[in-house]
């Protein structure tokens, strides 16, 4: 899987992203002593959060004093560049940030939030983590997961395709095949 | 005798209304039959000048993107003219859509955009209770009836949020009344891996959609009327 170096010193980014929900659980963990000793242990220089709707608010750091890099933000129209600029994501699992974070070759946490009723989304994230193309997390163990990671193990998920489904509506309808 | 006419005439016109009554039961519930015989079967072969109306149920999150998906693979000059209808509480996705339009309108030249651009009431909110979900489907309801009088499609494209179901019951009646027949097409999203989703479940199991989708393998085993396409993302 790729992993991005920036031109400056060997800048590592960890890029936290909730989306449009609120997700307090993921930025306190992510902002916890254990998560970021962990993210420093594994060679991260850096931590941005896209913190969305909730209303915890990280510690800003300035990481002058070697410790993490903190800094943070509520929402961006396209979060597509930090992702790009990131070398690991962590997100929560909805499945646009999933599959975005996945189109371009960025390795992955996904953690699942238990607060939400009717936890449809965990399926997902189960069923690609079990495919080995990203890491599933709860909260609670998520230093764990960054402790254990093997990034180079993770498989490429190779982009979807939406023409059976368009080839499928055509036959039906009647129209000719292309 | 006058009471004795004027009884027997009652008699009559409420036998006349009751017999009506039962007619008209009747031929509903042949032309349900009918409609639920016609449901799923291909339609006779059409030249792709002969487009059709479509009308594009957008949900929040995943739901428009992977629509858009779907959108960018179809012949657009085959589906048209295009109306697309979203959530009032949903901002994102008609802007996603009008983007997606504007881009094909700037490529092809064409002057004029043929999509429309609609909003919906919601039949309910993540996490709102079942309960009062009732009522605000009974409004989303009658607010589709009224959007769907006026689009008639001869095609509907949804892929899982609530706002779908409401539509697509209406399109159900609009065939068993011979308004407009339609045919349905059903996306599961691609977070459903083992379970469909309540539109999806409902409209699976009163067989109101023409073709059910499903990404995964594991659905397609469980629900085996549903066509598995494969991730569309």
């Amino acid at each position: 899987m790729g992993e991005s170096l920036d031109g400056v010193k060997g800048k590592r980014v960890v890029f936290v992203t909730v989306g449009t929900t609120c997700f307090d659980a993921l930025v306190k963990v992510v902002d916890s002593q254990e998560v970021k000793d962990e993210l420093l242990r594994r060679g991260y220089t850096n931590l941005l959060i896209q913190m969305g709707r909730g209303s915890y608010l990280p510690t800003k750091s300035t990481g002058d004093d070697g410790s993490l890099a903190v800094d943070y933000f509520t929402f961006s129209s396209s979060i597509a560049e930090y992702l790009k600029s990131a070398s690991l994501v962590i997100s929560h699992a909805g499945s646009g940030s999933i599959f975005e974070t996945m189109r371009l070759g960025k390795p992955l946490i996904v953690v699942v939030n238990e607060d939400l009723m009717d936890n449809h989304q965990s399926e997902l994230a189960e069923e690609l983590a079990e495919r080995k193309h990203l890491y599933c997390a709860r909260p609670p163990t998520l230093h764990l997961t960054i402790a254990s990671m093997d990034l180079k193990s993770l498989v490429p998920y190779s982009p979807g395709d939406a023409t059976p489904v368009a080839k499928l509506i055509n036959r039906f309808l009647g129209f000719p095949e292309d | 005798m006058e009471k004795n006419t004027s009884c027997s005439f009652s008699n009559l016109s409420s036998n006349l209304g009751i017999s009506c009554f039962i007619a008209f039961i009747a031929i509903i519930l042949v032309r349900v039959i009918y409609v639920i015989y016609g449901t799923g079967k291909p339609l006779s072969k059409r030249s792709p000048q002969q487009a059709l109306s479509t009308l594009i149920v957008l949900g929040s999150g995943g739901h428009t993107a992977e629509m858009i998906n779907l959108l960018l693979v179809l012949q657009k000059d085959r589906f048209t003219p295009r109306f697309y209808i979203a959530a009032s509480t949903d901002n994102m996705s008609l802007q996603k859509a009008h983007v997606l339009e504007n881009s094909w309108a700037d490529s092809s030249g064409v002057k004029g955009i043929s999509a429309e651009f609609m909003q919906i009431y919601r039949s309910r909110e993540v996490g709102q209770s079942y309960v009062t979900s009732v009522w605000t489907t009974l409004v989303a309801t009658v607010h589709a009836l009224w959007l769907m009088i006026k689009i008639r499609p001869q095609v509907v494209l949804c892929n899982g949020p609530g706002t779908c179901f409401p539509l697509c019951v209406i399109a159900f009646i609009f065939k068993v009344i011979g308004i407009r027949w339609s045919s349905i097409f059903y996306v599961e999203s691609i977070a459903r891996v083992k379970k469909l989703s309540l539109s999806g479940l409902l409209l699976y199991k009163l067989q109101i959609a023409d073709q059910f989708f499903v990404q995964w393998p594991q659905l397609q085993r469980k629900y085996p009327r549903a066509h598995y396409v494969g991730c569309l993302m």
